[in-house]
């Protein structure tokens, strides 16, 4: 068919100005959280076997970039969301701490399979026991590992949580608070309540284990 | 089976002959792996031989590791050899005593004793007396509740999660890169 040459007398000429669409009126909220919510840059950090699941996600099958953001962001100054994906030791803690740092706001991180969520059964003395005592979670996806269909509701669930922000909230939202890293956010008193006869990740002076055991000798922080 | 045991006892009396009251036993262990304990003074000299004797020729050190087996003189440090001529395996084992947990470096033997020694003085605590660089290689530079692997650590560790923490992100980056490593991470 090839190029026609369009006269521009031909085009239809609109008497009155209004009906053409020049500009529209909306919420601020609304733009900005329309235009971050759509265009997540994710940050692989995997470790592990939850890794090769992220893997898949992003491969054609599960397709992660139906939502037009599949940019895999190996740079964490230019992504938008950490997805940490498999089991964190203690030595890796400052790697994925200083990850984190690098990354500019607005930053979400999702927790990705039982191991970066909770230490999964890794719970010894070389593994960290949930990433959010390193860094703040937005969503933790549970799974051994998660299923790609796992991975895409916790980023569709980032993006419901970015959907509901709101600028006004901005010193909150988007708060950093290096010296709350490490520490349980919840005081000493509800952590016990809550944990009850288990144990817990940041307070293990209990086993996990219903059968009743004498108080496993902890020691204390200080060695003799 | 007879021939492996007849080879174990041919190799006991040889090195009993070398090395005085070095043997303390042997045995053929899961069908064809000899076993040889020895005195852990005798180590350095007694692997030096079995490398250079052109009857053995174990050449080939395949892993140094360490056992505790958590009752009387527990640790037990030991050398996996495999002579590339001969074709064989030997498994040398060295108990050492309560007090004294030390024993001869065999990096001047083989090169590759290096980081497996180190990993055995890491997640152990033995000495390896000679070895030209003994640090900590899995655990972090500043870990400081003890060697893991012994049947006495607890398997949470000694210290609270939260300390723990703490100390993991203390950590810095000097610890594991020499600073031509490190050029522009910063900038």
């Amino acid at each position: 068919m090839g190029i026609e040459q369009t006269n521009p007398r031909d085009l239809p000429v609109t008497s009155n100005a209004d009906t053409s669409l020049t500009f529209l009126t909306t919420k601020v909220d609304f733009v900005v959280n329309w235009a971050r919510r759509n265009s997540l840059w994710p940050m692989p950090f995997g470790t592990a076997c939850c890794a090769i699941e992220m893997m898949a996600s992003a491969a054609s099958n599960f397709d992660l970039a139906r939502f037009g953001m599949e940019r895999m962001s190996f740079s964490p100054r230019q992504a938008d969301v950490l997805i940490c994906a498999g089991r964190v030791p203690y030595k890796l803690a400052p790697v994925l701490r200083r990850t984190w740092d690098q990354m500019m706001q607005p930053k979400w991180v999702i927790s990705m399979g039982a191991c970066a969520s909770s230490g999964g059964v890794f719970d010894t003395y070389s593994m960290v026991q949930g990433i959010d005592t390193i860094v703040p979670v937005d969503v933790y996806v549970p799974g051994c590992p998660p299923r790609p269909e796992g991975l895409i509701y916790g980023l569709m669930m980032i993006q419901e949580k970015i959907r509901n922000e709101s600028l006004a909230d901005h010193d909150n939202l988007r708060r950093e608070d290096p010296e709350g890293a490490g520490k349980p956010k919840a005081d000493a008193e509800e952590v016990r309540a809550l944990t009850g006869a288990f144990g817990n990740s940041t307070q293990q002076d209990k086993l996990s284990t219903l059968a009743q055991t004498a108080r496993p000798g902890r020691f204390k922080d200080e060695l003799e | 089976m007879e021939a492996e045991a007849d080879e174990m006892d041919g190799l006991a009396s040889v090195l009993e002959r070398h090395f005085e009251l070095a043997v303390l036993g042997a045995e053929i262990q899961c069908g064809d792996q000899q076993v040889l304990s020895i005195k852990s003074e005798m180590n350095l000299g007694v692997l030096d031989w079995l490398k250079n004797s052109e009857e053995y020729a174990y050449d080939l050190l395949l892993d140094v590791t360490a056992v505790d087996y958590g009752r009387e003189n527990k640790f037990q440090v030991v050398y996996q050899l495999w002579s590339i001529q001969k074709k064989r395996l030997l498994r040398i084992k060295c108990p050492l005593a309560e007090e004294k947990l030390e024993i001869d470096s065999v990096t001047s033997l083989w090169g590759s004793a290096n980081w497996l020694e180190r990993e055995v003085f890491d997640l152990f605590g033995v000495q390896f007396v000679g070895h030209p660089d003994l640090r900590r290689i899995l655990m972090p530079k500043n870990y400081s509740e003890g060697h893991p692997l012994r049947k006495d650590f607890p398997l949470r560790g000694r210290y609270s999660r939260e300390k723990q923490t703490e100390i993991a992100l203390d950590q810095s980056y000097e610890d594991y890169y020499r600073p031509e490593q490190l050029r522009g991470v910063d900038d």
